[in-house]
């Protein structure tokens, strides 16, 4: 719920730089280590806009895979199964280089037009 | 219609916050360390025989985080330190701000560890920074081996595994090499103590793990300083 809140004062806060216009879509990039369940979210998203100015804001979510890059041949690849170890050299010193993400990374504004249906223009 | 690129953190206002309060540690030379577990795994018992262990005169403080009452609080007041409960009144999990309330009215200039107790939760916890220097996830033995794989963010963020509540080990199907195995399949070379409150089991190794944490904290600022 928090994070869901979160998304939402960051578009209402991005959304005050385009007057005359509203948010159609925001998209969340989340990391499979970030703890983040999709369906949660989206649920508590869907819950939290409801009758509200933002109530046909889309939410776009994609998610990002852990990686890990090999400290001994710099070789870089997705972790399965928890398996860190170098598919080139069979290293196990590898870092985590993504995956944890919880990140905005995108909003979608359309302008409020003469044919926009149910929105109020603010011009 | 337009896509406006946003390319900023989800909570980005609690990391703003966060780093203020890690900051303010550094400057005072605090250690703040932050305890996450499920409901019941034993985490503020830990701290009663942390606070039990540590000299009177250490300059030591605990925030310990619940949903309701003051219960943990009054448990560990009786050890003579600073304690203050944070009751989030149905929050999941303790966020920088709670942290930054609830340390207003203490000199952090008299403190050098501050120990934070999340409220139970493995999952929530994990995404929100409090400032702290290090997470530290205490795993019980009657919780199941592969909680590290079903809950990986906590285990992936803690620096050190707290497998507690070991004098239970003979009563439950608990296999703990296979919990430590799959601690470090999630996070390679995670450091992992074995503790038994009850009978002070691996007591030893936790506050010698504590003391080394504080120390090479003291010796990085000195470092830093200079």
């Amino acid at each position: 719920m928090g994070i869901a809140n979160s998304v939402l004062e960051a578009v209402r806060t991005e959304m005050s730089r385009y007057p005359g216009s509203y948010p159609c879509k925001v998209g969340v990039r989340i990391g499979e280590l970030a703890a983040i369940d999709q369906d949660a979210l989206r649920f508590c998203f869907e819950a939290m806009i409801l009758e509200t100015d933002l109530e046909s804001l889309e939410l776009g979510i994609e998610v990002c895979p852990r990686r890990h890059r090999c400290q001994v041949c710099a070789r870089e690849f997705v972790v399965r199964d928890y398996d860190s170890r170098c598919p080139q050299c069979s290293s196990l010193e590898t870092t985590c280089i993504s995956g944890d993400e919880l990140e905005l990374a995108y909003l979608e504004v359309e302008e409020y037009g003469p044919s926009t249906v149910g929105a109020k223009s603010t011009q | 219609m337009d896509r406006v690129p946003l390319e900023r953190k989800v909570l980005s206002e609690n990391d703003r916050v966060a780093a203020e309060l890690r900051a303010r540690f550094q400057e005072h030379g605090i250690l703040c360390l932050n305890l996450i577990s499920s409901p019941g795994s034993g985490k503020t018992s830990l701290l009663e025989r942390t606070l039990e262990t540590l000299p009177r005169h250490d300059r030591v403080a605990v925030l310990t985080g619940d949903i309701q009452t003051e219960n943990d609080a009054n448990r560990l007041k009786r050890f003579h330190f600073p304690v203050k409960q944070i009751t989030t009144g149905g929050t999941c999990h303790l966020d920088a701000r709670m942290i930054e309330r609830h340390l207003a009215d203490w000199k952090l200039e008299d403190l050098d560890l501050l120990l934070i107790e999340n409220v139970g939760n493995l999952v929530c916890p994990s995404s929100y920074d409090l400032g702290e220097a290090a997470k530290v996830v205490v795993l019980s033995v009657t919780e199941g081996e592969d909680k590290p794989l079903k809950y990986p963010s906590i285990f992936f963020k803690s620096d050190l595994l707290v497998l507690s509540k070991i004098d239970l080990l003979p009563y439950v199907p608990f296999d703990i090499d296979a919990a430590a195995e799959n601690a470090r399949k999630v996070h390679p070379g995670m450091e992992i103590v074995k503790v038994s409150c009850l009978t002070g089991s691996g007591l030893h190794e936790w506050m010698m793990w504590l003391g080394a944490r504080r120390q090479a904290y003291k010796s990085l600022l000195q470092k830093t300083a200079s």
